[in-house]
């Protein structure tokens, strides 16, 4: 990249990351100079060590979240997009189910986090069904506003077509939604981690929840700040996969919007 | 033209709308209009008149409260397939591409769209458009999108074309180049256009009669035949019988308020 015929990309991409090293180094002097106990707060290199030296066990914790946290996603998914589409066509659905969701919505997801280890039990599926619902509101939200959003001009021509219901939904209604349903899917993506976290706090052997949880216990400090790199990571990697889905399949809507 | 075929008939047209807070509101009342085939209509009026309302009551997309419209001798009961509609803005498919959307149409209709392609290149080359097949619509401006848009309404050959204020949200070189090309449009295809709009030269510059409405309830005031010759030039505008057509419509629209 020349970066003198685009003065925009030194200031969007390396001061970032300069300022990310620096603060790195600035961390690291200040727990040298001051000499901080590793317990309270461990210097980035600290980190490292610890965490490298758990590094044969981090891939499987990893891979646990990562599964729980993409499975209940998807099961979202499947949850929430049928549901936002009878939501959108139902008057009656939207009249009775809108409700509960909204009651729903507001009971604190780690309040219910308990009761799914007592109904389904101890193993991966109940952190999967704690990522999904802690997921689905924002698909169910983002879906419903997106189908809604189709100009009513499109909808009187098709109309003046004879259009059949279905290929309004399939012409018209559902592309017009996709931008709005990424938009709810990145939302998501983000929250079946955090999902998947909290379940593996209520109760699991693995996972990178539990990893956090068994860390503390032994006051492994640089660990637990380790792990929660890797969840970074974890979040980071799966929000950029459904940002480049996005570009994938609605290119129109990304680029007009990086134009204006 | 021959004054006495008359197409499309609107006899006593009543409309009431209903709004949210359930309060009736009047939009047509005792509109009474007959269009013979291939005339140019225009119809100006203040927003709140009904212009728009007539037109999708027209198109078969709304119903009318009392009163009939009648296309051919046939009363207008459900949509009709052989009207193209054009709004104010172009509402193209963005994720389609030129083509495409002019052949959405088709599609819906469960035509072959491969029969049309012919024709839709044919409406592009019309609109001056011919190598824009493949770009989306974020690529055009807006004066193009409704170029493409006015294509789309054309590409199932329909006898009569809707057009709400069409050219409303362009500037003014765009618009004065789009009714040049619209009423060449109209002369090559032969079709029957009501044009809505509220700027009175635009009405002027494009119909054969003028329809001049009144805002709450809608009602036809005075319909005003434009002797103009054809084909309309842009120079006619500075012409005084243009001024006084003008200037006619205009009284008509402020003595009724």
């Amino acid at each position: 990249m020349d970066l003198k015929s685009e003065p925009g990309a030194f200031y969007k991409y390396l001061l970032p990351v300069f300022l990310i090293i620096g603060l790195l180094i600035l961390w690291q002097i200040l727990c040298t100079l001051f000499e901080i106990p590793v317990w309270l707060l461990p210097s980035p290199g600290r980190i490292i060590t610890s965490t490298v030296k758990w590094a044969r066990f981090l891939p499987m914790h990893t891979g646990v979240t990562l599964y729980e946290t993409v499975a209940g996603f998807f099961l979202s998914l499947v949850i929430g997009l049928p549901l936002a589409i009878l939501v959108v066509y139902s008057a009656v659905l939207r009249n009775t189910i809108y409700p509960i969701l909204l009651v729903f919505q507001s009971v604190p997801k780690v309040a219910i986090a308990p009761l799914f280890l007592i109904w389904i039990g101890y193993g991966e599926m109940s952190k999967v069904l704690i990522a999904a619902i802690v997921a689905f509101f924002p698909i169910v939200v983002n879906t419903a506003t997106g189908l809604e959003s189709v100009e009513p001009e499109i909808l009187e021509l098709s109309r003046s077509l004879h259009a059949t219901k279905l290929q309004i939904f399939f012409k018209i209604r559902f592309p017009w939604a996709l931008p709005h349903i990424f938009s709810g899917m990145k939302v998501a993506i983000s929250l079946a981690v955090v999902g998947a976290v909290i379940g593996e706090f209520v109760g699991s052997d693995r996972g990178l929840g539990y990893l956090i949880l068994a860390a503390s216990g032994e006051m492994n400090t640089a660990l637990i700040f380790g792990v929660m790199a890797i969840l970074a990571l974890v979040g980071i990697v799966t929000f950029t996969a459904i940002a480049l889905l996005e570009k994938w399949i609605c290119p129109w809507y990304i680029e007009s919007g990086v134009r204006e | 033209m021959k004054p006495n075929d008359v197409f499309i008939l609107i006899r006593d047209l009543r409309k009431e709308y209903r709004t949210r807070s359930a309060e009736k509101v009047l939009a047509l009342e005792d509109v009474n209009l007959s269009i013979s085939e291939n005339e140019f209509v225009t119809v100006v009026g203040r927003s709140g008149c009904g212009k728009s309302t007539l037109l999708k009551l027209i198109a078969g997309i709304l119903p009318a409260s009392r009163g009939e419209i009648s296309i051919n001798g046939i009363p207008v009961s459900e949509p009709r397939k052989d009207v193209g509609m054009v709004f104010q803005s172009p509402v193209l498919l963005p994720w389609r591409n030129v083509i495409e959307n002019i052949l959405f149409p088709i599609e819906i209709m469960k035509f072959h769209t491969g029969e049309y392609q012919g024709k839709a290149r044919k409406l592009l080359d019309l609109v001056g458009l011919s190598g824009f097949e493949k770009k989306v619509p974020r690529e055009l401006s807006g004066g193009m999108q409704q170029r493409v848009s006015i294509c789309r309404s054309l590409i199932h050959d329909p006898n009569i074309l809707l057009m709400d204020e069409p050219f409303g949200a362009l500037d003014a070189m765009t618009r004065d180049e789009l009714g040049l090309e619209l009423t060449r449009i109209w002369q090559q295809e032969k079709k029957t256009v009501l044009f809505v709009t509220h700027s009175i030269p635009e009405a002027v510059f494009l119909g054969d009669r003028v329809v001049v409405m009144s805002p709450r309830p809608g009602r036809v005031v005075k319909v005003v035949p434009i002797h103009l010759t054809r084909p309309r030039s842009i120079d006619m505008e500075f012409t005084d019988e243009f001024k006084n057509y003008v200037l006619e419509i205009r009284e008509s629209i402020y003595a009724d308020s």
